[in-house]
């Protein structure tokens, strides 16, 4: 843990005339003694796919949790749309414009999949709590229009017909699936994916890396997301940012990022980067 | 354009035809004051073991703090129509109904006032509350003495049945909104905790106001409700409409809230906290919603119960009872309404049974070997409780079916699979 001498990577200059959606600046969390994430900086850009990924443990999750709000951060900033969200309670964050899924799926799992995305809706129902004590016609005006908008949006994920199946006896990619609606039901402009490979096997994550172009294209999302699953980074991420041991050692293009010594140190151990380069050379000649 | 549902329909039909046939019942005399008491009695459970359901079983905080706030709402209740039976004074129903009226408004703005200023701990929170409180039942006190003879004075010039009715009703809600506020208060500080620390709270909560009430006359300066010895001289005047009326409204109360986007954000604190954060769900706001309206209907339980047998001793709200709404909540099914509601009438009807009917003279002291015996043997049968996940179709949750929608309004769904992205990959 101590080899850890080097700087983090610093932030490349962003393109001007760019919105940034959120930025991070600075940002740190320490649990007692232990640094899980430290000076860590990321800017994302409107409309873009970044991939945050690292080995076990670099505190990819704990950053997700200090944006989501579930943790306050130590130091440092997060900034949404160049507002100051870091002090703000969860629900105030994601009624702000940011979602999520987690890393082992958090459905609401007795309920209905039709009830988990009117969950999400529930901030903009429309209706207050008079009007459903006292069933007023507001109340069933507006709940009726909820559902046929989350029925709408179930088809949109071909999830229409499984709207009476309670969510935990789906299967796991149905599951899967049914989280990310969940999460974008709100409306969000950016979209935190905590692992959403997981558990998956190659046809699903085909699947998978197909609904994250589409989602992102309809509902104009700017995405972050953690993965493990090389092919699914290497294959949708438009830039990368790795991390080891709570800090950022290096950002890139995903070719950038495969070549990298201080990444592949990272993943396989110190000296695997000189090794991996004379495989290189004796496969070339 | 309002079109009723059939479940609707066939509840409210089966509602005034069960009241009806009972009344008549209870008129004729075929059904003794024996059954009276039952009926009333497990009407009486119903309604705080649906309070407690909507805690535990729909929000998913394990409470034993239904029980104080029962005891609350009988004696609050039991104290001020006293005060109008026995003394012919209006006094105690004035301070009640400014107290709680001054504090209810007090708390509105007050929370008001703290959401707008950000990072307010809860126990700041909880001391602005109480100072204001406090300060406002005093005020409380000094207006219900200014208006008391004018009021007294009005209230006699009524038909002596009318204006104890009237009293009685004001007392029932004015008890439901004293028990919700102070649950309110307790709540603030004690929901943050995590549900079995906060079943402990809560216990602590019951043995509080036990305590309390058995030294009422010394500690708290109300000789009238005699400590230990037990208060006497309650009128007698729970009817079964009565009853009946706010266990109906109870049961609608419930289901309209449950099958609603707010009954759905506080089921959503059951399954997943982090989630429900997570998707804008205020999760503080929702546990302490739920409380308080759980709270609110021990309050009314508790007013109808003190005005069933006219004596009310603070044994009766021990801790120990405090299990008993837990029983029939876990009992009847958590997170059932209508097995919530069948349970507090088996519970009534065991208890009371063994104790007159089904046991031989001298084996009464046997019942609570009988009755623990009946559970466990209930719970292994049917760890789903007594009905199960069944409920009548007025409470069900029924979705509806999918629209006839045009062909062209659904967006293309994702292609299955893109294979210029794999090779990509692979390569």
């Amino acid at each position: 843990m101590t080899t850890q001498q080097t700087t983090s990577v610093p932030l490349e200059n962003t393109r001007s005339g760019e919105t940034i959606v959120l930025e991070i600046s600075n940002l740190s969390k320490e649990f007692g003694g232990l640094k899980a994430v430290y000076n860590f900086d990321l800017s994302l850009p409107e409309h873009s796919l970044t991939g945050l990924i690292g080995p076990n443990g670099a505190g990819k999750t704990t950053v997700f949790n200090m944006v989501t709000g579930i943790y306050t951060p130590t130091t440092g900033s997060i900034k949404l749309y160049g507002e100051e969200i870091t002090h703000l309670e969860p629900h105030e964050i994601n009624q702000m414009g940011i979602a999520r899924t987690f890393q082992n799926i958090r459905l609401f799992p007795n309920l209905t999949v039709l009830d988990n995305v009117r969950i999400a809706y529930h901030t903009h129902a429309g209706y207050s709590m008079y009007d459903s004590i006292l069933r007023t016609s507001r109340f069933s005006s507006k709940e009726r229009e909820l559902t046929e908008k989350t029925q709408d949006f179930l088809s949109v994920f071909r999830l229409e017909n499984r709207q009476e199946e309670i969510a935990k006896n789906l299967p796991y990619g149905e599951q899967r699936r049914l989280e990310i609606a969940r999460a974008l039901a709100a409306n969000p402009k950016l979209l935190l994916l905590d692992e959403p490979a997981a558990g998956m096997n190659p046809a699903e994550t085909v699947e998978l890396m197909d609904l994250i172009h589409f989602i992102r294209e309809k509902f104009d999302l700017t995405i972050l997301l953690i993965e493990h699953q090389m092919r699914v980074v290497m294959g949708i991420c438009e830039t990368i940012t790795v991390m080891d041991f709570g800090e950022v050692i290096a950002r890139g293009t995903p070719k950038d990022i495969q070549s990298n010594p201080r990444v592949i140190e990272a993943y396989l151990g110190p000296g695997a980067a000189a090794l991996s380069e004379k495989f290189k050379r004796k496969k070339s000649q | 354009m309002k079109k009723i549902q059939r479940g609707t329909l066939v509840f409210a039909i089966g509602a005034i035809l069960v009241f009806a046939i009972i009344q008549v019942l209870l008129s004729l005399q075929i059904l003794n004051s024996f059954w009276f008491t039952i009926i009333r009695i497990g009407a009486v459970m119903a309604i705080v073991s649906l309070g407690l359901n909507l805690i535990y079983g729909f929000n998913g905080q394990f409470s034993l703090g239904q029980w104080a706030f029962y005891a609350i709402g009988a004696y609050a209740s039991a104290d001020a129509t006293y005060r109008w039976t026995q003394l012919h004074s209006a006094l105690g129903v004035l301070v009640l109904l400014f107290a709680v009226v001054l504090s209810g408004v007090a708390i509105l703005l007050i929370g008001r006032w703290v959401s707008r200023i950000r990072g307010m701990d809860a126990l700041s929170q909880f001391a602005l509350y109480l100072i204001a409180t406090v300060l406002l039942v005093w005020v409380a006190v000094l207006l219900g003495k200014a208006l008391d003879a004018s009021v007294t004075a009005f209230l006699a010039s009524l038909p002596k049945n009318v204006s104890l009715q009237i009293v009685f009703f004001v007392c029932i809600i004015l008890a439901g909104l004293l028990a919700a506020e102070v649950s309110f208060l307790f709540g603030l500080p004690v929901l943050t905790l995590g549900s079995d620390y906060f079943g402990i709270a809560t216990l602590g909560l019951t043995i509080i106001v036990k305590v309390l009430l058995d030294n009422s006359d010394t500690m708290l300066g109300f000789p009238e409700m005699k400590g230990a010895r037990g208060m006497i001289g309650i009128p007698k005047i729970t009817t079964w409409f009565w009853v009946f009326t706010f266990l109906i409204l109870a049961i609608v109360i419930t289901r309209n809230l449950l099958l609603s986007s707010y009954g759905r954000a506080i089921i959503s604190v059951r399954e997943d906290e982090i989630a429900a954060k997570a998707m804008g769900i205020d999760i503080a706001f929702y546990k302490t919603l739920t409380f308080v309206i759980g709270s609110f209907f021990a309050g009314v339980a508790g007013a109808l119960y003190a005005h069933i047998n006219g004596f009310l001793h603070p044994n009766t709200f021990n801790f120990i009872k405090s299990f008993d709404p837990l029983i029939i909540v876990v009992f009847g099914g958590l997170g059932s309404v209508t097995g919530t509601v069948a349970a507090s009438f088996a519970w009534a009807l065991v208890l009371e049974g063994f104790l007159r009917l089904w046991l031989p003279e001298g084996f009464e002291t046997w019942r609570f070997v009988v009755y623990p015996l009946l559970l466990l043997i209930m719970m292994l049968l049917k760890p789903n409780g007594l009905l199960g996940n069944y409920e009548i179709a007025y409470l069900r949750n029924l979705i509806p079916p999918l629209r006839n929608k045009n062909e062209n309004q659904t967006p293309p769904p994702p292609p299955l699979t893109v294979a210029t992205d794999t090779q990509e990959v692979k390569s």
